[in-house]
């Protein structure tokens, strides 16, 4: 295996039938193909990792010049969406301009971590962002949806560190673990994992082997 | 084409089946004992056709011993080996669901369409 992962994009969800007739859950991510861009290197860079880049089309005029000369250094074309993915072990190598390809990677069964940018839900209170309970809409209640006490008069006396609060919420960073492989397409660059991935459709995603299952067979 | 409805068209039935709601029907369908499969008909009024392409789902509905047993199944399922159409029925509605609440007569009795009236089969899913 060359890299231990690949970029994508999450294009939508449908479903699959199995063999026996029950239905699965897919969500469909363009996987690639990639370009390695750099090769980090521990002398170089302090750590080993390569920086892919996802292949679409993107006017030249959308990239900035440092970024356009720093892929021209491997005659790579205008890409949108580079990431590093780290590599763990010496088994994996790349060379900057080496392409990544979904089959290559990821067969059915296989299981993967997609880590995308979950939906904005902007500015949110207790009860959506914390599931916060909330007080009775009636009956005299005059406590709705507020926090409560977040902090007591005599002790503590001030609001603890990390007290769940209102605020933004959504627009993170969220893997999806242990992900199960469907399906390749190694013809149109399609994945299909089951279940959802964080993210709106058409949002970039990152797709790598999975770090859960590798600890799991070390004990 | 959308890469999802390639995804899905390889997965649909094709011609896709051709009958409405208020159509008597027999689906025939592959049960699994052991490593035998065997294939069971299940026979009834359709009651109610719903969805898109490869999530479209159809009800059947017959009245066995006096119970009424309803069996959805998703249309481009690979369970279902055929679906026979009986009897076109002339209906008024998309979803038969007041059949639910007849007894006797009323509850099988459907009149029967005329032949040109009757759902076409759709030869390309495509127009899903």
């Amino acid at each position: 295996m060359a890299v231990p992962g690949l970029l994508g994009k999450k294009l939508g969800m449908t479903q699959v039938f199995a063999e026996d007739g029950s239905v699965i859950p897919v969500t469909v991510l363009k996987a690639g193909p990639c370009v390695v861009v750099q090769r980090k290197t521990k002398d170089n860079d302090g750590y080993e990792a390569v920086q892919l880049g996802l292949v679409e089309f993107i006017k030249p005029k959308r990239v900035n010049k440092p970024e356009t000369g720093h892929l021209k250094k491997n005659n790579i074309p205008p890409l949108r969406f580079l990431r590093e993915i780290c590599l763990a072990d010496a088994k994996e190598e790349a060379k900057a301009g080496d392409k990544v390809l979904v089959e290559q990677l990821f067969k059915a069964n296989d299981r993967v971590d997609v880590i995308g940018t979950s939906k904005g839900r902007g500015w949110a209170g207790f009860v959506r962002r914390h599931h916060f309970r909330g007080g009775a809409a009636s009956h005299g209640s005059m406590f709705h949806r507020a926090p409560g006490s977040i902090g007591a008069s005599s002790f503590p006396s001030r609001v603890w560190p990390g007290q769940r609060m209102a605020g933004q919420m959504g627009t993170d960073r969220v893997t999806a673990r242990n992900v199960k492989v469907v399906q390749v397409d190694a013809d149109e660059h399609l994945l299909l994992v089951k279940g959802a991935v964080p993210g709106a459709n058409g949002g970039y995603v990152i797709i790598r082997r999975t770090k859960k299952a590798a600890k799991r067979s070390k004990r | 084409m959308s890469a999802i409805e390639k995804v899905t068209r390889a997965q649909l039935r094709a011609p896709v089946p051709g009958f409405r709601p208020g159509d008597s029907v027999r689906v025939h369908v592959k049960i699994k004992e052991g490593d035998k499969t065997r294939v069971q008909p299940f026979e009834g009024v359709v009651i109610a056709r719903r969805g898109r392409a490869v999530q479209e789902t159809f009800t059947v509905r017959k009245v066995s011993f006096g119970i009424g047993v309803e069996r959805i199944f998703p249309l481009h399922s690979p369970i279902i080996e055929s679906i026979e159409v009986l009897r076109s029925g002339r209906v008024r509605r998309a979803k038969l669901y007041y059949l639910r609440g007849k007894k006797g007569k009323k509850a099988t009795r459907i009149k029967e369409a005329f032949a040109e009236t009757a759902a076409p089969e759709v030869e390309t899913p495509a127009g899903q």
